[in-house]
């Protein structure tokens, strides 16, 4: 099986992998460029454990192809703090203990990243609709949704 | 499996014309990779249509009528305010499929050539007598979409045909549509019954409609008798009352863990008359936000 290369670009930085057609972007991230905090849950589209963004939209990793990443900007959860510094939904999410196992986070804080750039002032339905493609088996949510919120008044008060 | 990114719909077919083996066109991916990833289908050709120009472009035609490219994802929609407008009930029967995440990548080509009964988009659809345009070795045709599901993962598309555009009708004056679906949870899914309601005005009067149901049928449904049994009507209680018998009397479903025959028949007719009242209100021109907007 020929081996596909891709150039793309990851968190800003331009990164390059040869793959095999039928492997996911998923995949690509966590065995070839070594980023594993996108998690396969799942792999079929239902838990968000792989979220990421493509060309600034909110995908599922599992659901991409390696080979489809050719000369777009993927953004993951290593891309989310700036340095040393979290980023204020990091720091809620500590703050509030909305994690326990740590396998849905890394989707979740790409996701909701995504909703607060989008809609600075989201409503708590809002929050959980925008969310319901991640799953969370140990929370049971309320922390995850109360760590948002709050996140979101911060950001909007410090601007 | 070989991956293909053409340049041109000419070029996808043939492409899928010369292919021997499975083939499957990839737009969104959100059933072709579930499909490979659960080994129910391995295409042997996968040919990517999203790098072939205009595939994302949503273009509003002088006539009034709307053009989309076969790539527009879900979210797409949603966020195109003048398309919304004209054409709410299109709009919220895509945006109900799957999650945020499926919305970033999930099309209406995508959802109507997957060929399941349960397709959100295809009912709302065919109530708005969207067209496609199919490429194919022996040029373009263009045809009701509601022509294309023929059962259950099936499509009347021939070998090397692909679909190239979608073309939504022009709204024109005092009209509207509306798409809801039962579902056990509030959200992330398959439909247990589907229903769309096109319709128009003239003054209180309905002058048009269109009714079509999913999921209680091996293919998406249009049922005339429904259409029948409110045009000329205001929307009365007995004509909800005939257009919901319509609605059921319509219904060939399965029986499955999420709908008996006799559940799945009843709601169709439940689901008829609150969305005849949704496209009716729209059609009067009062803005009813979709369960997403
Ligand atoms: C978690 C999850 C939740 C979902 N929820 C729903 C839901 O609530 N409701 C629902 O209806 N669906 C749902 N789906 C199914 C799926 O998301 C939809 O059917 C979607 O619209 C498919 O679009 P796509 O662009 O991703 O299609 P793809 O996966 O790219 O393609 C689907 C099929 O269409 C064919 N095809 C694609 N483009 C063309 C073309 N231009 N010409 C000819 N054939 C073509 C492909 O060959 C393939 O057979 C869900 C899926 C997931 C993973
Ligand atoms: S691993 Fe992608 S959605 Fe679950
Ligand atoms: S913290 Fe364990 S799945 Fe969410």
């Amino acid at each position: 099986m020929s081996k596909i290369h891709v150039s793309t670009t990851v968190n800003g930085d331009a990164v390059e992998y040869l793959c095999d057609p039928r492997e996911t972007l998923l995949d690509c991230l966590r065995d070839k460029l070594s980023l594993t905090g996108a998690k396969e849950g799942c792999g079929t589209g239902d838990c968000g454990a792989c979220s990421v963004t493509l060309d600034g939209r909110l995908v599922c990793s599992c659901l991409v192809l390696g080979v489809e990443a050719e000369g777009k900007e993927i953004g993951t959860v290593e891309g989310i703090a700036d340095g040393d510094v979290l980023h204020p939904l990091q720091q809620k999410f500590i703050d509030y203990a909305a994690l326990q196992c740590g396998i849905c986070t890394p989707g979740i804080l790409v996701a909701a990243k995504a909703l607060l750039e989008q809609n600075p002032d989201p409503t708590e339905e809002e929050v959980r609709f925008w969310l319901a493609g991640n799953l969370c088996r140990c929370t049971g949510y309320d922390k995850i949704i109360r760590a948002v919120m709050d996140t979101a008044r911060d950001m909007r008060e410090a601007v | 499996m070989q991956y293909h990114s053409p340049a041109s719909f000419a070029e996808a077919s043939q492409l899928a014309a010369a292919a021997t083996g499975t083939t499957r066109f990839l737009a969104g991916g959100t059933d072709v990779l579930v499909q490979l990833r659960a080994d129910i289908v391995t295409p042997d050709t996968l040919i990517d249509i999203k790098k072939i120009p205009g595939t994302r472009d949503i273009t509003r035609n002088a006539d009034g009528s709307w053009t989309l490219g076969v790539a527009v994802s879900g979210a797409e929609m949603g966020e195109h305010a003048a398309l919304v407008a004209d054409w709410p009930g299109v709009v919220e029967a895509m945006n109900l499929v799957g999650s945020t995440q499926v919305q970033g990548r999930a099309t209406l080509t995508g959802n109507l050539c997957n060929g399941s009964p349960a397709a959100d988009s295809v009912p709302a659809m065919v109530a708005a007598g969207v067209t496609a345009t199919v490429t194919g070795p022996n040029g373009e045709r263009k045809v009701p979409v509601g022509s294309i599901p023929t059962g259950p993962g099936r499509t009347s598309l021939a070998k090397g045909e692909v679909v190239s555009a979608l073309h939504i009708p022009a709204r024109g004056e005092h009209a509207g549509d509306a798409y809801l679906r039962f579902i056990p949870r509030s959200e992330m899914d398959i439909a247990v019954v589907g229903c769309a309601v096109n319709l128009r005005l003239d003054g209180d009067t309905i002058s048009e409609a269109r009714v079509s149901l999913g999921a209680v049928a091996p293919t998406v449904l249009l049922v005339e008798d429904a259409a029948a049994a409110i045009v000329g009507s205001t929307l009365d209680d007995a004509a909800l009352d005939r257009l919901a018998a319509a609605a059921s009397a319509a219904c060939k479903p399965i029986n499955d863990k999420r709908g008996t025959i006799e559940f799945r028949t009843q709601v169709a007719g439940v689901l008829a008359r609150r969305v005849a009242r949704i496209a009716y209100a729209r059609a009067k021109g009062e803005i009813i936000k979709g369960h997403h907007g």
